[in-house]
């Protein structure tokens, strides 16, 4: 049968369209695809695709619940486990987890969980639900930064009874949710609904508050996650990187989805983009930047890339959207060197070809150079998305804290730091995470600070 | 949230407010910084700590009007309160026992050099201020600077107020006069360059606190970098304050150029606004 060589797809809004505004691509499952794609799974009595899910959710349990037409309760059960629920339907990379551990793979495509989740999601986010209060006396836990990783670890700690208070720095809470990625991928009202359900479980948020000093919030509270996230990007260290018109992918994707830079000059942050944009790296922050340059109205969006297509570490599904909007693609391509024009804007790259030579310690194969294989590309605006170190703030302020020298909190595999108490998880830790490994962490931690505080006998 | 306690302009286009924000004001150190929106659509903009408070929980902010967001910053009235706003931030300045120090401070930067200086005539220094402006409008904060500076050395461009010439002038003076540990430059970019210029002949350790464009301001963007010895260094979080003689003051400049021409656009759509709310 035809039908089940494929799993049911989510329809999508035509590129012709949509390149020109900030709307969701996909659409969702209609209720009819999702209860006909919900059939489909197989119930395995030891479900192998739970066992690719880092936020251990009863994939099996939900997805019959949307085929017996009870998608809220779906919802419900996905919640048990995971808090965010309507952001991991839409960013998680399910081809490499849950969708690749599911048993059909074998013979047809898998359950495409994923959009499954999303469907779920989305037919509960219209209730409401009542907050929770924690239990009085129970202990309380301090959680710094409001991205995946502290948003699940403060879920997961409110549904046992916590107190738990999440600071934030910037003045909008969700972390790398809301200015990273944009808008097109995951609309802010949901991130803001799925805020919204992390508060109704008790949790409290405090913006524009930068935590420095752990050993003074250790007085107030019992326990502290640290979820402070992504830090300092990486450059190129190439001549001109410091020109106008050169960003760090964190820097342009901020502006966009943090600061609506699209709306300018309603919004009052400004953005620029030129007519021919060189966007470096492949990854997925890679491919978010070069679709915001097209809905910014560039002309032409290349991505730079020193290795093949095979070493992209991108999303399939994410490159496949780029190919669709009209990205080109410069493989076996290194920068190295960026050149202004006469008012002192990027004018043009330089850039020398490669070729895979051995494979380094990530087991990819390393570019090397071809020599004298340079050449000039004319571009006005580059943006440099090669990755980013942790974020500095909590290492230099925190020396009890300790940090491998890329900046990265040490922890143990339970999430647990050199000081006693204190507990890290996501890019704090891991340099560039995805939002499914941050929430891993996050959940981890939890767990483990219930366990270190029943010990401590603080556990009400 | 943090409401504003009082407000006042120190000349025609400098204000100076006084914000209710104690926990700031608990940590709060000289040559610190807030960010600041003063409004859902303003941007994120850093600006100086002139001045804290810790036991009444309050900070001063002296800034400029410079643009869209600093004029929503401006119509904000006492009793309203800035919707968002972030701090402290940034390494605060060495202070030590250096012996003679000066400080140059020119343009708004007269008002940012002064927690610097109070702090370093604290710690036992002998402090020479200078500071210069285009006329004696612009002088502001002199009688505060006066308390707490050894000798207010004060320049002016059209000879209004002090010297009729430059900053620059006067530090070469008090350079001359008797030997300088250590020179603080706080100012417009073309001010701190002449100032580390002189000093590097000199041979005498010069810092700047620099202005650079800033988005996060928790050193995650990246906008705030600045070659500084040949190396990116990132403002927001290992400055504001650095080696002057190792400042690409070329490079401060370009970049913080970079959307120049679309300043315009964004305060003529505050102006707008901002008559439509007031009539
Ligand atoms: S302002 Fe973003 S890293 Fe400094």
């Amino acid at each position: 049968m035809a039908e089940d060589k494929t799993n049911a797809r989510m329809r999508e809004r035509p590129v012709a369209e949509r390149i020109r505004d900030f709307e969701e691509v996909p659409l969702g499952y209609t209720a009819q695809q999702a209860v006909a794609e919900a059939k489909r799974c197989l119930q395995c009595k030891d479900p192998k695709c739970v066992k690719g899910c880092p936020v251990e959710i009863d994939i099996p349990a939900f997805i019959k619940l949307i085929a017996q037409g009870l998608p809220a309760e779906a919802a419900s059960k996905i919640k048990e486990t995971n808090s965010l629920p309507a952001v991991c339907g839409r960013v998680c990379p399910q081809e490499e987890q849950c969708e690749l551990t599911c048993i059909l793979n074998a013979k047809k495509a898998p359950i495409a969980i994923g959009s499954l989740e999303r469907f779920a999601a989305e037919a509960e986010s219209k209730e409401n639900t009542e907050p929770r209060r924690s239990a009085a006396g129970s202990a309380s836990i301090a959680v710094i930064g409001s991205g995946p990783a502290g948003l699940t670890c403060a879920g997961d700690l409110a549904k046992l009874g916590y107190q738990v208070t999440v600071f934030e720095s910037l003045h909008v809470i969700g972390g790398v949710l809301q200015y990273g990625i944009p808008e097109f991928r995951l609309p802010k009202k949901i991130v803001d609904l799925e805020v919204q359900y992390v508060k109704s479980l008790g949790v409290k948020i405090v913006s524009d508050h930068l935590v420095d000093e752990i050993d003074g919030l250790l007085k107030e509270y019992q326990a502290v996650f640290v979820g402070s996230g992504a830090g300092l990007p990486n450059f190129l260290g190439v001549p001109g990187e410091n020109l106008p018109g050169v960003y760090s992918a964190n820097e342009f994707l901020f502006r966009v989805n943090m600061m609506k830079a699209y709306k300018f000059p309603e919004y009052l942050t400004p953005v620029k983009i030129g007519k021919k944009v060189a966007v470096i790296g492949a990854g997925n922050v890679a491919m978010d930047a070069a679709r915001v340059s097209l809905r910014l109205g560039a002309e032409e969006v290349l991505i730079v890339y020193r290795r093949s297509r095979g070493e992209m570490p991108a999303r399939r599904e994410e490159i496949v959207r780029c190919e669709e909007e009209g990205v080109k693609f410069h493989l076996l391509t290194a920068p190295i060197a960026l050149y202004p024009d006469q008012s002192g804007w990027v004018k043009e790259m330089e850039c020398e070809k490669m070729e895979l030579g051995e494979p380094d310690q990530s087991g990819r194969r390393r570019p090397i150079t071809v020599p004298g294989s340079e050449f000039k590309l004319p571009i006005d605006t580059v943006i440099v998305a090669i990755g980013n170190s942790p974020n500095p703030l909590i290492i230099r302020r925190n020396p009890g804290v300790r940090a491998n020298d890329r900046g990265g909190i040490i922890v143990d595999d339970r999430q647990a730091t050199s000081l006693p108490g204190v507990f890290a998880g996501g890019d704090i830790v891991r340099g560039s995470a995805t939002v499914i490994s941050a929430m891993g962490d996050g959940k981890r931690a939890a767990r483990r600070i219930d366990e270190y505080l029943r010990a401590a006998g603080q556990r009400l | 949230m943090s409401e504003i306690l009082s407000r006042k302009s120190l000349s025609p286009n400098v204000f100076q407010i006084t914000v209710a924000a104690p926990a700031i004001a608990a940590g709060a150190r000289a040559g610190q910084f807030v960010v600041i929106i003063p409004a859902t659509q303003a941007e994120r903009i850093p600006l100086t700590i002139a001045d804290s408070d810790q036991a009444k929980g309050t900070i001063t902010i002296i800034f400029q009007l410079a643009g869209a967001t600093t004029r929503l910053l401006t119509s904000l009235q006492v009793g309203e309160k800035i919707p968002h706003i972030l701090g402290p931030l940034g390494v605060p300045s060495e202070i030590e026992k250096f012996g003679r120090v000066v400080v140059v401070g020119g343009g708004v930067g007269i008002a940012e050099i002064y927690p610097v200086v109070k702090a370093l005539t604290a710690a036992g220094n002998e402090v020479v201020t200078i500071v210069g402006a285009r006329n004696k409008e612009l002088l502001i904060f002199q009688s505060e600077l006066s308390v707490v500076s050894c000798q207010l050395l004060v320049a002016t461009d059209d000879g209004s107020s002090g010297r009729k010439g430059f900053v620059t002038e006067l530090l070469a003076e008090a350079i001359k006069e008797r030997p300088v540990q250590r020179v603080i430059a706080v100012g417009p970019v073309p001010m701190m360059k002449a100032c580390c210029d002189l000093t590097r002949e000199a041979g005498i350790k010069t810092i700047v606190s620099l202005n650079t464009l800033m988005l996060d301001a928790t050193g995650m963007c990246g906008v705030c970098r600045v070659k500084v010895g040949g190396e990116n260094r990132f403002a927001c979080v290992e400055g504001p304050d650095f080696d002057g003689h190792l400042v690409d003051f070329a490079d401060l400049t370009s970049r913080l150029g970079t959307y120049k021409d679309l300043e315009k656009k964004a305060d003529d759509h505050v102006c707008r606004l901002l008559r439509g709310k007031n009539g």
